[in-house]
């Protein structure tokens, strides 16, 4: 396993969209920290733009390139190797490249201009989302056959994740404000990795009673111990789950 | 060395393979043939277990195919599209295949050098044409010297050199005693290595005989006649006519 995803990692590291993935980060985090003194505020926006284009860049990114893999996967798969060895394989070489982009690119420049845990949560719920949308893309990559339907899927729960979601959970809160729906709601936000990583960061900025009702309802129902920890095992979750399925149903695919 | 038992595999209402069985041996060079979409491919994937029948056996040098991993050790397998990551180089790419079986240590890289690739071999994959890619996949096939080749169409896209080199290695490897399972349009190219010819028609086997057999049989000398006049005797004479105009 080792292997595979060390020649994946080194394939990926060279690749032109990675580099300029990071050196865009690397860019838009530098210029944003040094814009403003209020370093708190700096970090809000390094947080909207992970928030905005870390799903959407992962997910695509790694469908595409699942699917264009799938020849070489079938080349490993005539070795003496498992199923799950390759998958994982290709996940693990994947995410470490996307992840590392994201280290350089937003990780260095906000610990280097502003070093603070909050820039540290920052880093940590940007590579959860990186992992989980990664995971979310081999899981699309196993389910079609398609590469035209697999992009478009992942487009769709991209969208659905970053847009949608919200607006549905506004609908909720809005028809039923007049009952005690604030447990329900918790329960609800861990569907979404995005919301998770918000509010982890908000618990952080201490800003959390202005930006919206989720972050809201964490600070008051969980304290911000609590909070963070249960939006990092929900996160997790959204790795795990995904990359537990991909293998199952990998296992009985037809190549 | 290779036994499939009542072997079947449908997608969706499509029989790809519809019920066969066969034992292919030792010192055997089987020419895979039939019109495309006749389950050449599907065969060969079946027994790599990279397509998993939903009936029937398949077993490598006694080993069970289903669930297993540890048979394919004795495959070396080219497949008929070789697609690699774009910037790794081809020595990276012998490479990582090199480590990934830790269990073998003596190599056989003459294909490496009788093909050229030595020279090239600090190329991206990216760079590299059609034909060169092909030829990386023939080095990785042979680079273990195992006692099984499943070549699909091998020789599709090579220069008429490369081909003559690629086919005295197999004629080589077959005079060794190994198995191999070849497919191919073009007959000629199979024309001094088979022994067997295996002939698939809508998945069901219509014929697997020794050359010799059919030649008696239909009185010709030469692989294309041979399978030409066959063709004609079972009626399928349409759907190879279609094969060639694709």
């Amino acid at each position: 396993m080792n292997t595979i995803v060390k020649y994946i990692t080194l394939d990926l590291i060279k690749n032109k969209i990675i580099i300029i993935y990071t050196l865009l980060l690397g860019v838009i985090s530098f210029s944003v920290l040094s814009i403003d003194s209020n370093s708190s505020k700096g970090l809000l926006s390094l947080l909207n733009i992970t928030l905005l284009f870390v799903p959407i860049i992962s997910i695509l990114f790694a469908t595409i390139y699942f699917f264009n893999s799938s020849e070489f996967i079938e080349l490993l798969l005539s070795q003496p190797v498992k199923r799950k060895t390759v998958l994982l394989a290709e996940y693990s070489g994947l995410s470490t490249a996307l992840c590392a982009a994201y280290a350089v690119g937003i990780g260095i420049p906000t610990i280097i201009l502003t070093p603070s845990p909050a820039a540290l949560v920052l880093l940590v719920s940007g590579l959860l989302l990186t992992l989980s949308f990664t995971a979310l893309a081999l899981l699309v990559f196993v389910l079609f056959k398609d590469k035209t339907k697999g992009i478009g899927a992942s487009i769709i729960i991209s969208l659905f994740l970053s847009l949608l979601f919200d607006g549905l959970l506004l609908i909720f809160i809005y028809s039923f404000g007049e009952y005690p729906i604030e447990k329900p709601i918790l329960g609800i936000i861990a569907l979404n990795p995005i919301d998770l990583a918000r509010i982890l960061m908000l618990l952080q900025l201490d800003v959390a009673v202005l930006m919206g009702y989720s972050g809201a309802l964490f600070k008051k129902f969980l304290g911000s111990m609590a909070g963070s920890a249960y939006a990092i095992i929900c996160m997790m979750l959204w790795v795990i789950v995904p990359l537990f399925l991909s293998v199952k149903i990998f296992r009985k695919k037809d190549l | 060395m290779i036994k499939l038992t009542e072997v079947t595999k449908s997608f969706g209402k499509f029989k790809a393979l519809d019920n066969i069985s066969l034992t292919l041996g030792k010192g055997q060079a089987i020419s895979l043939l039939g019109p495309n979409g006749s389950g050449k491919t599907t065969l060969i994937k079946s027994i790599l277990g990279l397509v998993i029948p939903e009936a029937g056996t398949i077993t490598v040098n006694g080993l069970q195919v289903n669930n297993n991993w540890a048979y394919r050790s004795h495959i070396g397998y080219m497949p008929q599209i070789g697609r690699y990551p774009d910037n790794m180089t081809i020595v990276q790419v012998l490479n990582m295949i090199k480590e990934l079986r830790s269990d073998k240590h003596v190599y056989d890289e003459e294909l490496i050098d009788s093909l050229g690739l030595r020279k090239i071999q600090d190329k991206t994959m990216r760079s590299l044409s059609g034909g060169t890619r092909q030829k990386v996949s023939a080095c990785l096939a042979f680079l273990f010297s195992p006692d099984v080749f499943i070549l699909d169409e091998p020789t599709a896209g090579l220069d008429p050199l490369s081909s003559e080199i690629l086919q005295s290695k197999i004629a080589q490897e077959r005079n060794k005693g190994k198995l191999i399972l070849i497919t191919s349009h073009v007959l000629s190219d199979l024309e001094d290595i088979t022994s067997h010819i295996l002939y698939l028609q809508d998945g069901k086997m219509m014929f697997h005989k020794t050359v010799e057999d059919l030649q008696n049989i239909t009185g010709e000398l030469k692989l294309s006649k041979i399978v030409a006049s066959l063709m004609q005797e079972a009626d399928v004479h349409k759907s190879f006519q279609h094969e060639h105009d694709s």
